[in-house]
């Protein structure tokens, strides 16, 4: 069994390889959780965001927002890339998560046929 | 939802909107009872009376994007073709108690389904909330404290990575052991 001991042990390993660093310089993913999000795929969109972050090892701030009046174009992610305007991409399936991490999130260009909005901050 | 614990994802959004600091959730399994229920308690902002009387009329929401709001209506109507019932107790300024129960046996009732993926994601999306997950099948209980947790960690953040991962395998194993 696992014990909370084994955090200690995770938590001194931890720190040692973690640069501190401000979030508002880190890409930043929004995930709609509303009930329509969460309906339409939502937790899945959300599992696979965690495991390409963990597969590739990147430093990104992973956040939800309620139901943003969008509902048919759900399970919906938004993408806010430091200095750059917020991209919406939406009606996904699990395997776009992959395309958008690698082609917008690491590369900087937008997934034109999953895009479906950007905004000014 | 096809599964339970999308309706516990739902539900605790509701919490997180009524800008809740902590949320439990206890989930019970009494087979001895035939019966399944979950209930989500939390700390945030309640309801007043008049609001509470209208909680489970999908025409009434507080949202401003759109004038439905289905999780609670939702939940309910699952719960009562499980011969179930949703009760929903609020205090404004103490916070908000909702308990669903499903027949257990009913075969209509969803499977509880990935509830690992919901917790983990609600505390990855979430890590300045305290949640307390309590699983009891057939007496025996299963308790994650999020408190806890961070105590242990420090100033290392929940929601990184390594454990998050660490935090999944603590719960599958946890939840397995249970029904051992």
């Amino acid at each position: 069994m696992k014990s909370l001991e084994e955090l200690k042990e995770l938590r001194e390993k931890l720190q040692k390889d973690i640069a501190m660093r401000d979030d508002s310089e880190k890409p930043k993913i929004i995930i709609g959780m509303g009930t329509c999000g969460i309906a339409a795929g939502a937790r899945n969109i959300l599992q696979a965001v965690l495991e390409e972050i963990d597969k590739r090892n990147l430093d990104i701030v992973v956040t939800q927002t309620g139901c943003i009046g969008m509902c048919e174009k759900e399970p919906l992610l938004d993408v806010q890339l430091p200095g750059k305007k917020r991209v919406t991409y939406g009606n996904l399936e699990v395997n776009d998560v992959k395309r958008i991490i690698v082609e917008y999130v690491i590369n900087g260009k937008i997934v034109e046929d999953l895009a479906i909005a950007h905004f000014e901050e | 939802m096809r599964e339970l614990s999308l309706h516990i994802l739902d539900i605790i959004q509701n919490s997180i909107a009524a800008e809740a600091s902590l949320v439990e959730v206890v989930i019970e399994e009494d087979l001895k009872k035939n019966l399944f229920s979950i209930q989500v308690k939390d700390n945030g902002q309640g309801m007043a009376a008049d609001q509470l009387k209208t909680i489970t009329d999908p025409f009434v929401t507080t949202r401003q994007t759109r004038e439905v709001g289905l999780g609670i209506p939702l939940l309910q109507k699952a719960a009562e073709q499980c011969a179930g019932e949703l009760k929903i107790n609020s205090i404004p300024g103490e916070g908000t108690v909702l308990t669903v129960y499903f027949q257990y046996d009913h075969i209509d009732r969803a499977p509880l389904g990935r509830l690992v993926e919901t917790i983990i994601g609600l505390i990855a999306v979430n890590p300045a909330i305290d949640f307390i997950y309590s699983y009891l099948y057939n007496g025996r209980v299963f308790k994650l404290d999020t408190r806890e947790i961070k105590q242990e960690l420090g100033q290392l953040a929940i929601n990184q990575t390594e454990i998050l991962n660490w935090l999944r395998d603590y719960l599958k194993e946890g939840l397995k052991d249970l029904r051992r």
